[in-house]
């Protein structure tokens, strides 16, 4: 209620604002933010606008002498909406860029209207690594699951962890989880024992989790989308597989800092592999927090906020630096090469891929002054998206 | 092995908690209410709501969410559903199908999109080793309460008067009026009743199964197959259905997990193709 209240104040606010300076007419360049804003996947939405606004609200809507406006759209998590959404934005009100995209389906509709109106297109969110070559044209600023799947695989080879049981629900980014992480856990010579997939919609984990435990592994590796891994990680904990002597890791989706408060003790301990921590220790990233929560009081900023956020850094920084031309081809040659401070570390644009380029840290939950927050111990550098470092 | 039954059964119990409200409104009173899970969702929310938010204990949140859809369930069938009594199935199916969408997005706004999450009292958590087996608490907790529930169903249906008018009233409506049974009344308590009975099947499944804003669509499915796998004329029915999609679900998971998400479908239309009025029936209707 506060939250879309306070939306319309701001709303109110940008309007009047726009009514004061009709006399130089400045141009405007709209940014179309496509997000599943209802649905099983609003949280997403909520998360990454909240975090492309606080971007605006921190460095202002001027860059390079244009107005930036932001145009929020509900595509609800469906892959058809998304593309007739990013037409409208593009044809009817003169978006010159697409950002958002909740889900690797959503980002992927939209690959051929990227390519064919040269729009230049910034993935917030979804995560499947081959997204980037669907257009020329879409640039990423949240991670692949292969760029954090991957690490993990390498500090549980070094950590003593021999034999492994994967569990990963069974869609694009999953298998890309699952491949990453059994790859290279077995090149540092380890054992992947077992290898289940969980169908998305999926109730009841004791099963599976059954199964985990009659193969009796080191560990557990797991990929889930964050709201499933909460409830997963609540019957990890009831099925004894901690006592068992099972260690937990994963991606960082499973302890999402947005609801990690809430899961309570079970989730204490496990270590996963992401590309942003609430907690992270920067002056940058506790300047974005505070930010972040001035808008936002009711949430914590998640790693979708951070791609959000950066986003926006991207288009700003790009528009900078071809002087304020929106136009594909000069903004994605801008766009390449592209480096900045971000919340999360130090991240670049791979200029090959248009894929981003950052910092993977190796984190456990831990309890911190009260709250359960992903504590950082471990950085693996400047690490490119191996799916396609290897296809090359 | 042992595990894996128990487990199933656990969660069969839980499906029947959650269905048998479908089964009385739509084998008893021959309405198609596709919103069943809404109820289930506003039962699973008072918990959440009550545990989380003013730290009540989890033992009262369970009455409460019994007592809250029941509440909501008589309100909603005095003012909308009555009228669609007689109304073809059609109509219903799109009318309840729209209260559907309508709990969703308001769960959605005044809640939140997120999956919720309720801690369960210490000794309800963890499990326990029964000769070897390993048994959740929780489980053996839902297992029992949800047996005890089956059973006290059972003999309300088949032994007590209002059992009695209840069935009268379905067989034909308008003799059971004829003979001074106030039908309205009836339907109206069974309706709460069943209600009530999925807002309590949503709080016990908070922990289980989950509970974001699409709760209502997600587990619609399953409620059907048990309702139409079990038959909707009796409660025992839908019970043994439950706990053959329960084990099945599980032990299919478990062991083919290949193709562990399409046993239970694929025993539904096994169980429809030798008995397409349900388990159980009164046969000839």
């Amino acid at each position: 209620m506060l939250k879309r209240r306070t939306l319309i104040a701001a709303a109110s606010v940008a309007l009047c604002g726009l009514a004061a300076i009709p006399a130089y007419a400045q141009e405007t360049i709209k940014v179309g933010l496509i997000l599943p804003m209802t649905g099983p996947f609003a949280s997403t939405g909520r998360q990454v606008s909240a975090g492309a606004k606080t971007f605006i609200a921190t460095h202002g809507d001027t860059v390079a002498g244009k107005k930036i406006e932001l145009v929020i759209r509900d595509d609800a998590g469906t892959a058809d909406q998304t593309r007739r959404i990013a037409q409208e934005l593009v044809v009817n009100d003169g978006a010159k860029v697409l950002a958002g995209f909740g889900l690797t389906p959503l980002a992927m509709a939209v690959g051929p209207v990227a390519t064919q109106a040269k729009i230049p297109t910034v993935v917030m969110a979804a995560g499947t690594a081959s997204i980037t070559k669907a257009s020329e044209y879409i640039t990423r600023t949240s991670g692949t699951l292969p760029q954090y799947s991957l690490p993990v695989g390498t500090w549980a080879a070094q950590n003593g962890i021999k034999k492994v049981v994967t569990l990963v629900s069974d869609y694009g980014p999953g298998i890309d989880a699952e491949k990453w992480f059994s790859k290279e856990f077995k090149a540092k010579g380890g054992e992947i024992t077992e290898a289940v997939r969980v169908p998305l919609a999926n109730p009841d984990f004791a099963p599976f989790l059954q199964r985990v435990r009659d193969a009796k592994p080191d560990a557990v590796f797991v990929f889930l989308p964050s709201g499933a891994g909460a409830l997963f990680m609540k019957q990890f904990a009831d099925r004894g597989l901690t006592e068992a002597g099972v260690k937990l890791i994963a991606t960082g989706d499973v302890t999402d800092d947005d609801i990690l408060n809430s899961m309570g003790k079970p989730a204490l301990g496990t270590i996963t592999g992401h590309f942003y921590a609430t907690a992270h220790d920067s002056p940058e990233n506790k300047a974005y927090v505070a930010a972040f929560k001035k808008g936002n009081p009711d949430m914590r900023p998640n790693f979708m906020s951070v791609g959000g956020y950066d986003g926006m850094a991207l288009i700003y920084a790009a528009l900078e630096k071809t002087k304020g031309d929106p136009t594909g081809p000069a903004f994605m040659a801008a766009v390449k090469g592209l480096s900045w401070v971000s919340p999360r570390g130090p991240v670049s644009i791979d200029p090959e891929t248009r894929d981003i380029i950052q910092n993977i840290y190796m984190r456990e939950v831990k309890d911190v002054g009260g709250e359960l927050h992903n504590v950082e111990f471990a950085t693996f550098k400047d690490l490119k998206d191996p799916e396609k470092a290897e296809a090359k | 092995m042992l595990t894996i039954l128990f487990d199933g059964i656990a969660y069969g119990m839980l499906l029947f908690i959650l269905a048998c409200g479908l089964t009385v409104t739509l084998g008893l009173m021959n309405f198609i209410n596709l919103a069943h899970g809404a109820f289930a969702m506003a039962g699973g929310y008072v918990t959440v709501i009550m545990m989380n938010r003013y730290g009540i204990s989890f033992y009262w949140c369970l009455p409460a969410a019994f007592l809250v859809s029941a509440a909501i369930g008589l309100i909603l069938e005095r003012t909308l559903y009555q009228w669609l009594y007689q109304a073809p199935h059609l109509d219903q199916v799109l009318f309840s199908i729209g209260i559907v969408f309508m709990a969703i997005a308001a769960t959605d706004y005044f809640m939140g999109g997120q999956q919720q999450l309720i801690n369960l009292p210490p000794e309800l958590s963890g499990r326990m080793d029964v000769f070897g087996v390993g048994v959740g608490r929780y489980r053996l907790f839902t297992i029992i309460l949800c047996a005890i529930l089956a059973v006290v169903l059972q003999l309300i249906l088949s032994k007590t008067r209002f059992g009695s008018r209840l069935r009268a009233a379905v067989d034909d409506r308008r003799v059971a009026i004829g003979l001074g049974i106030n039908v309205p009344v009836v339907f109206a308590l069974t309706f709460a009743f069943g209600s009530g009975l999925a807002g309590l099947g949503g709080a016990m499944g908070a922990e289980i199964l989950g509970l974001d804003p699409n709760f209502p669509l997600k587990f619609m499915i399953y409620f059907l197959i048990v309702v139409s796998v079990g038959g909707t004329s009796t409660v025992s029915g839908p019970f043994l259905a439950a706990m053959l999609l329960g084990i099945a679900d599980v032990a299919g998971k478990y062991y083919v997990p290949a193709i562990g998400p399409f046993v239970i479908y694929g025993l539904m239309i096994i169980m429809l193709i030798l008995r397409p009025n349900g388990l159980f029936t009164r046969g000839g209707r």
